[in-house]
């Protein structure tokens, strides 16, 4: 544990006053409440991110699993893509898990509504099949050290190309990426909220230095 | 290439983690009946985070009479065909064989509902022994905790399906929300007492006391027809709406079903509730509770 990254970057002070700073979980729907539990037990302050003006108080956002499609509408309608796109053009990290992938990805074939089109990735929806397929694997996740990570994958999207700036960060036993990073932008198919191994999250909240 | 550690895509399937897992994704969205894979669309195009596939909406079925039973699965087939969302469908209370018909087709949840004519009075289905997970109705909390003891891994408050008036959902509810709270403030012995009088594990009923809430997700349905009909049933503590006839039998299904959908995400911003909520059309017609005999009425169905 103690080799892993830290939140310290999020955790800090700011200026003259100890602010806190804050990390964002866009709760429009979906699991966003479990990301916030966790978050809580990291120690940073989550903020529930249900409009664009809100994006101005946080330094990190976490997309949470959901339905893409009613993310994705929501989203859109209410002003959060546009204004999201201009966050991370000024070096904003953010984590889509599950749906949360699908949304922040450049790529996603047949995909009914819009989204933020973010990472240089393709995504396919519902690549394992109905929610009978779901599944829970170990995987080997590089930078989170030997121990391997429980995945919880349901009704899950697979990573499946990359672009030449992204990293492959866990594989599947066949070779199927289910976890990627571009720069600050991270991406799993599956819920690292739903367990309670807090190292993806400690992973995410340092990339803010990086 | 991947470690020689790194399981196959093979893991563990129909774990309680997935059953109750799919359900968290569902939160703070909205499930709508369709009978049709146009309907189906259009649910999916306002926002719906899943659809319920089924033959006649609520009122239909309380209109028709006679025996309601599972649908077609040919209708399912094509409704899991014409969407990418999760499609949920029905099985009658105690029917497990309709269970496992609707598990081998493929259905993302099973709702083990009232709204149909029930098969068994004595048991509802084990729906331990099955990898699809299951959604129960429930109007107080000892009936919710029987259903998730039971094995099912999502609960929504019953509602009266197919009246468009809120007042049942609105009771079942509170009734349920209240059942937590005084858990939380019971000791040890009372809250063995309340086990037995709920007939189900005394952990159970430790474990919602300590947490301040069920251990699975807890949707509305039954009576929702508006979008402050929506917000109201989140504000009162549900986590995500069923809404059955109400859309459907409305006078511009397209948009009320969108207005809902924003209702229940944003359903603490009376402004926004009062934007969505202009020009809908007419609203299901709906019925008062009394106009319903005894013998009609679905909630009590299930036990």
């Amino acid at each position: 544990m103690s080799k892993l990254p830290h939140s310290s970057s999020l955790v800090r002070n700011r200026s003259a006053g100890s602010v806190t700073a804050r990390a964002g979980v866009l709760g429009l729907q979906g699991d966003f409440a479990e990301h916030l539990v966790t978050l809580d037990r990291l120690g940073v302050e989550g903020v529930d991110v249900r409009r664009p003006e809100q994006l101005d108080e946080i330094d990190a956002l976490i997309i949470p699993g959901g339905e893409s499609t009613t993310i994705g509408k929501l989203a859109s309608q209410y002003g959060i893509i546009d204004k999201l796109k201009d966050r991370v053009a000024e070096g904003m990290p953010v984590w889509g898990t599950c749906a949360g992938a699908i949304f922040i990805a450049k790529d996603v074939p047949g995909h009914p509504h819009p989204l933020a089109s973010l990472m240089d990735m393709t995504v396919e929806r519902n690549a394992f099949g109905r929610q009978i397929d779901s599944f829970e694997a170990d995987l080997d996740v590089k930078p989170l050290g030997e121990k391997p990570f429980h995945a919880v994958f349901i009704r899950a999207p697979r990573i499946s190309r990359v672009g030449p700036g992204v990293e492959v960060l866990a594989r599947l036993g066949d070779g199927t990426v289910v976890a990627a990073r571009q720069g600050r932008l991270l991406a799993t198919s599956f819920h690292p909220e739903l367990t309670h191994d807090e190292r993806f999250h400690r992973y995410f909240l340092s990339l803010g230095k990086s | 290439m991947a470690s020689q550690s790194t399981p196959d895509r093979n893991g563990s399937k129909g774990t309680w983690t997935l059953k109750t897992g799919l359900a968290q994704m569902l939160k703070g969205g909205v499930i709508m009946d369709v009978v049709t894979a146009e309907h189906a669309k259009i649910a999916e195009e306002a926002g719906a985070v899943a659809v319920m596939a089924l033959e006649r909406v609520p009122a239909d079925i309380r209109a028709a009479g006679g025996v309601a039973r599972m649908s077609d699965p040919e209708m399912i087939h094509a409704i899991m065909d014409a969407v990418t969302i999760p499609v949920m469908a029905k099985a009658r209370i105690g029917h497990f064989v309709e269970a496992q018909v609707l598990e081998a087709i493929g259905v993302d949840y099973v709702d083990e509902s009232e709204v149909l004519t029930p098969a068994d009075l004595k048991f509802h289905i084990d729906k331990h022994a099955f990898k699809v997970p299951f959604v129960c109705g429930a109007r107080e909390l000892g009936e919710a905790l029987r259903r998730i003891n039971e094995g099912a891994a999502m609960i929504r408050s019953k509602g009266e399906a197919g009246t468009g008036n809120i007042v049942e959902a609105v009771t079942h509810i509170r009734a349920i929300t209240e059942g937590i709270s005084q858990l939380t403030e019971l000791g040890p012995d009372a809250l063995e007492k309340r086990a037995d009088e709920y007939r189900v594990p005394v952990e159970l009923v430790r474990q919602v006391a300590k947490d301040g809430k069920l251990p699975v997700v807890l949707f509305c349905a039954g009576g929702i027809a508006t979008p402050a009909d929506a917000a109201l049933m989140m504000q009162l503590g549900a986590e995500g709406n069923f809404v059955g006839s109400g859309i459907f039998k409305s006078a511009d299904p397209a948009r009320r079903a969108k207005a809902i959908v924003e209702a229940t995400t944003h359903f603490r911003d009376a402004k926004l509730v009062a934007e969505v909520s202009r020009g809908l059309g007419e609203a299901m017609r709906g019925l008062s509770l009394d106009s319903i005999p005894a013998p009609e009425r679905l909630a009590v169905r299930g036990w």
